[in-house]
């Protein structure tokens, strides 16, 4: 009956949004009267999750694992749920957790609510809130089967320490030749730099940038933050940036802590895409740019200016908190 | 190769997004319906299929008869032909469920659908066609090429990209990248005439027992007015961010 997660690793080390899960699932338990179990698949060391509140491990550990896979990963997934007869599964919003929330749902024939945010409404009847319209309103969903498969939206709950006694287990779930009709040929990771999906912090900047010749500030403004970089829309179709850094409505999503958008006027499909950072931060030189009516703190005056002042500020201020 | 192209009729991004009947229904008082943008990314390249490869391009969507003006614009763009699954697009399962029927007995290559829809955001669809009907699934894919009923893929990931390999028959959740933003199509008058005699089939719905209700919506809260900060004192700026916001 215990709830189960997928805590999620990469190069043998848990990813944020696993404690953020754990975090969550621990709180669900508790309401519900039950335990909580994660699976983990080639993990490596799992006792950091006793931190967050997991009492099981499920520990899978299979070469044949060793690359995504989205089929094989949902088999595990919903025989861990089998075994435990987990009446509620958890998974974050990673772009592959949403790849397998699906298959998981279908596999266990349980109703399936995605980008949830925050706690269930009611456990009786299951009912939750997610965000719906591209964070322009939310949608309270309620769940009617008797399994249920929620996908907690990043960075939407919070990292909460519950100290716990963690038992391991080693689980060897059935995996078949079907579950890779899919073959991973090659991975490309952009390397020395914060993806947008890990970032606490991004640094977007807009056409108010007047060329890609001037993203030296942005890139360097990012780096003394340890931010990720993006962009607006319009940044991305004239090519200045690469896609992957489109950020809004039609692009990337982002839930950051803080979000600095420099020379973006703010078009609703942008601000749609960024409205879950929970601090937001503009720089633009329009008081009227529609950006400052969703911000929390702005400036009104020349990004270039300001930037390269704001970057030689910071770096004392970091240099003065180590 | 058959290709099916499963379309959300969804609000245009602009759209002020509102609720009546006390909350439970979205308001579509003056609001624009498109093609989800995600699919339309997805039709484009199947277009592209059909121009260079021979392809059919077939369109198919969930919804009542006041979404057929979306899939003419799919057949004015080029589509050979449509489906419209006469029926309220309850919930994800729901949906995925009647385009499983559908693409059971169309024979269909390649099913391409948007990864996600603009309106409710549930990024389900495919995934649960796929687990329906065993079929290989490729989520987030930012690119294909077809030889034969060999595929290889992209598909976005967390800070970078993979390359796959796979077969046909396969199901994506597609999204920007399959084309650009610069190849989508506006319908010509040509195009506009045309759709008008091409087939749209209307097919009545299989019985599916619901996972999932929307019970109610809400807006977020408003507000409070930004802190305007002098673009003469930076310092300021940092001691909010550190001290009273806390995020750095």
């Amino acid at each position: 009956m215990s709830i189960l997660i997928y805590a999620e690793s990469a190069e043998g080390k848990f990813k944020k949004v696993a404690f953020e899960l754990a975090s969550y699932a621990k709180k669900v338990a508790e309401t519900l009267g039950t335990t909580v179990t994660a699976l983990t698949i080639n993990a490596g060391d799992v006792s950091e999750l006793a931190k967050y509140g997991v009492d099981k491990v499920l520990k899978v550990s299979n070469d044949k694992l060793n690359g995504f896979t989205a089929k094989a990963y949902a088999d595990a997934i919903k025989q861990a749920a089998q075994k435990e007869a987990s009446k509620v599964i958890l998974l974050s919003s990673t772009t592959d957790s949403i790849y397998l929330s699906s298959l998981v749902a279908v596999g266990l024939d349980a109703g399936y609510a995605s980008n949830v945010v925050g706690l269930p409404v009611s456990t009786a009847p299951f009912q939750v809130k997610r965000n719906a319209f591209s964070n322009k309103a939310f949608n309270i969903t309620e769940i009617t089967t008797d399994v249920k498969v929620l996908g907690l939206a990043k960075n939407s709950y919070g990292i909460f320490e519950t100290p716990s006694t963690l038992t391991e287990e080693d689980f060897a779930p059935s995996i078949s030749d079907a579950d890779f009709g899919v073959k991973v040929a090659s991975v490309e990771k952009v390397s020395g730099k914060v993806s947008i999906a890990d970032a606490d912090i991004v640094v977007s900047a807009g056409r108010g940038l007047k060329g890609p010749e001037n993203w030296g500030m942005v890139e360097e403004l990012a780096t003394v933050l340890g931010a990720a970089t993006a962009c607006s829309k319009p940044v991305s179709d004239l090519g200045w940036r690469p896609h992957s850094e489109h950020v809004g409505q039609t692009g990337k999503p982002v839930a950051t802590n803080l979000y600095i958008a420099i020379g973006i006027s703010g078009a609703i499909q942008h601000i749609a895409g960024i409205s879950s950072s929970k601090v937001k931060v503009v720089i633009n030189s329009d008081p009227e740019a529609p950006f400052f009516k969703v911000a929390d703190y702005g400036i009104v005056g020349d990004a270039f200016e300001i930037v390269p002042q704001l970057i030689e500020k910071l770096k004392a201020f970091k240099a003065h908190q180590s | 190769m058959k290709i099916l192209v499963c379309i959300s009729h969804v609000p245009d991004t602009t759209s002020k997004i509102n609720f009546v009947n006390g909350d439970s229904e979205f308001d579509t008082n003056g609001v624009q319906y498109v093609i989800n943008p995600n699919d339309e990314f997805g039709l484009t390249r199947a277009i592209w299929f059909q121009e260079k490869q021979g392809a059919t391009v077939t369109v198919i969507n969930v919804g009542g008869p006041e979404t057929e003006p979306t899939l003419r614009k799919a057949l004015a763009i080029g589509a050979n032909e449509a489906i419209r699954i006469n029926a309220n697009p309850t919930d994800g399962f729901f949906v995925a469920k009647q385009l499983a029927e559908v693409i059971k007995t169309g024979g269909y290559d390649l099913i391409i659908a948007g990864k996600e829809s603009l309106d409710y955001n549930g990024g389900m669809v495919p995934g649960m066609i796929a687990g329906i009907l065993g079929y290989n699934f490729l989520n987030s894919c930012t690119d294909i090429t077809v030889d034969g009923t060999n595929v290889t893929a992209v598909r976005e990931i967390d800070g970078g990209k993979e390359t796959v390999t796979t077969t046909l028959p396969l199901i994506i959740g597609g999204q920007k990248g399959l084309v650009e933003e610069k190849d989508l199509r506006i319908p010509n008058m040509r195009g506009i005439m045309t759709a008008r005699t091409k087939a749209l089939a209307v097919v009545e719905p299989t019985d599916v027992a619901a996972t999932t209700k929307a019970v109610k919506f809400e807006k977020p809260a408003a507000k409070s007015a930004v802190k305007l900060v002098s673009a003469d004192n930076l310092d300021e700026l940092i001691n909010l961010l550190h001290n009273e916001a806390k995020v750095i």
